[in-house]
C-alpha cells in the first residue's frame, strides 16, 4: 500500500488571523513536490502546522499520515509517525552539541515507544553511522561537537538541517527553503546531498523560490500557493516556468488569491 | 546528555537517586545527648582527646555562637538547636582499607560508588560518616613528597604545629553564627598540605555522608597548597530522607600560596530537609589561583557564598557555581571576591536553575580596597526559570575604593523558549526529554568544567531532578 500523506481543506491561523484557506494536497512516498509561490502566500505555514507548531492554529480541515489523524499528535509524535521538516531558521541551543542531539532524536524517531530515559542507541555505532553521513555530506567531523546551529553561518544551518534528514530518514519531510542563503554551489551541493540521502524514498515537499534545488530532485507535481490556497498544480515544466517568469501569469488568473496575498504579505512586513 | 553515559554511570554505580536515599540502623560507638552546650562541647573534646589549646577554642567560639544573632538576610532558618546530635561517632577506628572499614559503613559507601572511583582515577579518598572519617587513603607516592591529606581531628594530634599555625586563621569564630557553631562542635573533614612545587594530578576527594536523623555534620576543612604546588580536591555529600531537619554547617578554610593553585570542586546533593549553611574561604598570594566550583541541589536551604581575598599582586579567583532549587527549596548561593592587592582578577560564574515553586537567588560581593589599582572583576549570572511558580533573584553588591579598575556585570533571566522545544519536539524528543536537554545545555559551561566523571554525574543529578522524581 501506498504511504501517504494527506491533506484536505486545511485552515490555518496565527493568533487570530487565517493564513491557510483551505489547502488540499495528497503526497505520496516516493514523489517530490515543490511548493512554490510569493512570499506570504502561506507556504511556511502549512509546514509549521503540519509539524504542530503552537502558535499555528488548526481552524478546520483534515491531516491525515498513512489513516492516523496527524493533527491529533503532539509535535514529537508527529516526528515519530514519519514526520520531519528542514526549518527556514532553526534555533539555536547553547550548551547541547550536535551530536548528542542528533543521538536523542535518532533514537526516539527509530524507537517510538521509547519513553524518556530508556537506553540510546549504542555510543560506538552510532559515531559510525554520524561519521559516514557526515562524509557523505562532506561536512567536517567537528562539526558534531558544536551547539547546535549556536554561531552557526546560514549555510552551516541549511548543512545541518541536511544532516538531520540524512540521520532521521524520515517517511515525509517539508525542505522549508533550504536553498535560501545560499551561493549557487551550495544550493548544487544541497540538491544533490537530499537525492543522495535517499530523498527518491521519502515523500517530499519542497518549498523554495528557484528551480536549483530542484535540479536533482525533478518534482513530480509542482504547487503554486497563492492567498493562502493553492490556485495551480503542474509537473516540473512548472516550476521552471515560474523559476523563469516569476508570478505575473498566475496573479493575472487568480485575481482575488493576489489581492489576498498582497494584504496578507502586508501584514507580515509589518508585523515583522 | 545525561542519558548518554548510562553505562558509565553503571559502572560508577549512580544507579538512581534512591542510592542516596537509604539509611543504616545505627550502630555507634558514642552519640552525644542532643543539645548544645559547654558540658557536650568539652565531651567531644575529651573524646577526641584533644590538646587544651582546641578545648578552650572550642567553648571560646560556643560562647561567640551564643551572643550572636541569627543572620537576618538570606533564607528563613528554623532550627531548633537544642534538638540536634552533635556529635555521633561511628566507629572506633580509621581504615585505611576498605577492609577494615565496619561493614554496615563500607556497604554505604559501596552503594555511593567510592571505593570503585577511588581504583579510577582518585588520588586519595576521605570518606566521613556522620562525625568521624572512617576510612582514608592517598596515594604512596604523594606520601613520599610530603603531602598530607588526612582528617582534621588527627591532624590536631599529628601536625599540630601546622594546625595551629594555620587553623582558624582564615575564618575566625567570630566570622559568623554558623562559623562559630562549628568551631565549638566540628568533627571531621580533610586536611591537606601540599609541599612546595608538588604538583597533584589526580583529584583528592572527601565525601561527607549523614546517616543518622536530627544529625549535624560540621566537618572542617584546612587546605594549605604551599608555593608553586597544585591540588584539585572534591567533595561530595549526601544524606538521606528524614522526617526532621538535619543540619550541614561546615567550615574550609584554605591557604594559596605564591605561584600555588588550587581548584576545590563541590557536588552537593542533599536530602530535603537538611539545613546546608557553609562558610567557605581561601586567601591567594602572589601569583596564586584558587577556583571553587560549586554545584548544589537538594537542601531545604543552602546558604553559601565561596570567596577569595586576594592579598598580593597577580593573585586570581574563580567562583563557578551551578544551583537547582526544586519544589520547597531555597537556594542562597553566591560568591564573594575582595581584590586587596593591585593587578589581581576575578571571575564569578553563577548559573541558577529554578522549579516546581523553588528559589533560587545569587547573592554576591565584589570588594575592590583602595590601592588595588588594575583589578579586574568579571560576574555573570544567569538564572532560568521553568514554570511560573519558581523565583529567581539577585543581589549583587559592589563595593570600589579604587578608581583604576575595571569591573563588569551582567545578569541574565530567562525563561525555557517555546521555539527552541518545539524545535527539539519537531525531531522526536519529548516535552520534558526537550526541556532536560536545554536546562543541561544552559549550565554545560560549567558542568564541562567538572571532571568526567562528575560531569556526569552532575548532568545525571539534573535530569533526575527534572524528572520530579526528587521532592
Amino acid at each position: 500500500m501506498t504511504e501517504t500523506l494527506k491533506i484536505c481543506d486545511l485552515h490555518v491561523s496565527v493568533e487570530g488571523k487565517p493564513i491557510l484557506k483551505g489547502v488540499n494536497l495528497t503526497l505520496n512516498r516516493g514523489e517530490v513536490h515543490a511548493l512554490m509561490g510569493p512570499n506570504g502566500s502561506g507556504k511556511s505555514t502549512l509546514g509549521l502546522a503540519l509539524m504542530g507548531h503552537p502558535r499555528y492554529e488548526v481552524t478546520s480541515g483534515s491531516v491525515e499520515l498513512n489513516g492516523e489523524d496527524l493533527l491529533e499528535m503532539e509535535v514529537h509524535e508527529r516526528a515519530r509517525a514519519g514526520l520531519f521538516m528542514a526549518f527556514q531558521r532553526p534555533m539555536s541551543i547553547p550548551g547541547v552539541k550536535m551530536a548528542d542531539f542528533l543521538r536523542h532524536a535518532s533514537t526516539n524517531v527509530r524507537n517510538p515507544d521509547r519513553k524518556e530515559g530508556e537506553d540510546l542507541i549504542p555510543m560506538r555505532e552510532f559515531r559510525k553511522e554520524l561519521k559516514s553521513k557526515m562524509d557523505q555530506l562532506k561536512m567536517d567531523t567537528q562539526f558534531a561537537r558544536r551547539y547546535v546551529n549556536e554561531g552557526f553561518s546560514g549555510g552551516e544551518m541549511k548543512r545541518a538541517e541536511i544532516l538531520q534528514l540524512a540521520m532521521l530518514r524520515p517517511k515525509f519531510a517539508i525542505l522549508d527553503e533550504t536553498d535560501s542563503g545560499l551561493d549557487a554551489d551550495a544550493v548544487r551541493l544541497a540538491s544533490t546531498s537530499i537525492a543522495e540521502i535517499g530523498g527518491a524514498e521519502m515523500g517530499i515537499l519542497i518549498i523554495t523560490h528557484h528551480e536549483r534545488l530542484l535540479e536533482h530532485n525533478r518534482p513530480d507535481y509542482t504547487h503554486v500557493m497563492l492567498g493562502g490556497r493553492i490556485v495551480e498544480t503542474g509537473g516540473a515544466e512548472l516550476a521552471a516556468e515560474l523559476h523563469k517568469e516569476g508570478y505575473g501569469r498566475i496573479r493575472h488568473e487568480h485575481p482575488e488569491a493576489a489581492a489576498e496575498n498582497e494584504s496578507m504579505e502586508e501584514e507580515t512586513t509589518a508585523s515583522s | 546528555m545525561a542519558t548518554d553515559t548510562k553505562a558509565e554511570h553503571e559502572d560508577l554505580g549512580f544507579e538512581d537517586i534512591n542510592k542516596y536515599d537509604f539509611r543504616n540502623e545505627e550502630k555507634y560507638i558514642f552519640k552525644s545527648r542532643k543539645g548544645l552546650d559547654a558540658d557536650i562541647v568539652s565531651e567531644i573534646s575529651a573524646m577526641k582527646k584533644e590538646p587544651e589549646w582546641m578545648r578552650d577554642f572550642r567553648l571560646r567560639s560556643l560562647d561567640i555562637f551564643n551572643s550572636k544573632p541569627m543572620p537576618n538576610w538570606g533564607g528563613n532558618i528554623n532550627i531548633d538547636f537544642q534538638d540536634i546530635y552533635y556529635y555521633i561517632k561511628p566507629s572506633d577506628r580509621q581504615g585505611h582499607s576498605w577492609d577494615d572499614v565496619p561493614a554496615e559503613i563500607k556497604d554505604t559507601f559501596d552503594k555511593l560508588g567510592i571505593p570503585e572511583a577511588e581504583k579510577k582515577y582518585l588520588a586519595g579518598v576521605k570518606a566521613q560518616y556522620e562525625s568521624e572519617v572512617v576510612y582514608g587513603s592517598l596515594q604512596e607516592d604523594l606520601e613520599k613528597q610530603g603531602v598530607i591529606f588526612t582528617d582534621t581531628d588527627s591532624a590536631v594530634r599529628e601536625y599540630p604545629d601546622l594546625v595551629q599555625e594555620y587553623f582558624a586563621k582564615v575564618i575566625p569564630p567570630e566570622d559568623n553564627k554558623f562559623a562559630a557553631l562549628n568551631s565549638a562542635v566540628w568533627s571531621g573533614g580533610s586536611f591537606i598540605y601540599v609541599p612546595p612545587g608538588v604538583k597533584i594530578e589526580f583529584p583528592l576527594q572527601a565525601y561527607f555522608r549523614i546517616n543518622a536523623e536530627s544529625m549535624g555534620q560540621f566537618e572542617r576543612t584546612l587546605i594549605i597548597v604551599d608555593e608553586g604546588a597544585q591540588v584539585h580536591y572534591v567533595e561530595g555529600c549526601t544524606a538521606p530522607k528524614y522526617t526532621t531537619e538535619s543540619l550541614h554547617s561546615a567550615v574550609v578554610e584554605i591557604m594559596v600560596k605564591k605561584g600555588g593553585r588550587c581548584r576545590y570542586t563541590t557536588i552537593q546533593n542533599w536530602a530535603n530537609n537538611i539545613y546546608n549553611l557553609v562558610t567557605k574561604r581561601a586567601v591567594a598570594y602572589r601569583d596564586a589561583t584558587m577556583e571553587w566550583v560549586d554545584g548544589n541541589l537538594g537542601s531545604q536551604l543552602t546558604m553559601k557564598y565561596p570567596a577569595v581575598y586576594m592579598m598580593e599582586p597577580g593573585a586570581r579567583g574563580e567562583i563557578l557555581s551551578i544551583a537547582f532549587a526544586n519544589k520547597g527549596q531555597h537556594q542562597d548561593a553566591g560568591a564573594k571576591v575582595v581584590h586587596a592587592a593591585p593587578d589581581t582578577s576575578s571571575l564569578i560564574v553563577s548559573k541558577s536553575i529554578s522549579r516546581g515553586g523553588g528559589r533560587s537567588s545569587y547573592r554576591g560581593l565584589v570588594k575592590v580596597e583602595d590601592g588595588a589599582k588594575n583589578s579586574k572583576s568579571s560576574v555573570v549570572c544567569d538564572a532560568l526559570i521553568l514554570d511560573p511558580i519558581s523565583r529567581s533573584d539577585t543581589y549583587p553588591y559592589i563595593e570600589v575604593e579604587e578608581d583604576e579598575v575595571t569591573i563588569g556585570h551582567e545578569a541574565s533571566v530567562s525563561r525555557i523558549n517555546e521555539e527552541q522545544l518545539f524545535y527539539l519536539m519537531s525531531r522526536g524528543l519529548s516535552e520534558p526529554e526537550a526541556s532536560t536537554m536545554i536546562v543541561n545545555g544552559f549550565v554545560e559551561p560549567l558542568v564541562k568544567e567538572l571532571p568526567m566523571e562528575y560531569a556526569v554525574e552532575m548532568n545525571r543529578l539534573i535530569q533526575l531532578q527534572m524528572e520530579g522524581s526528587v521532592g
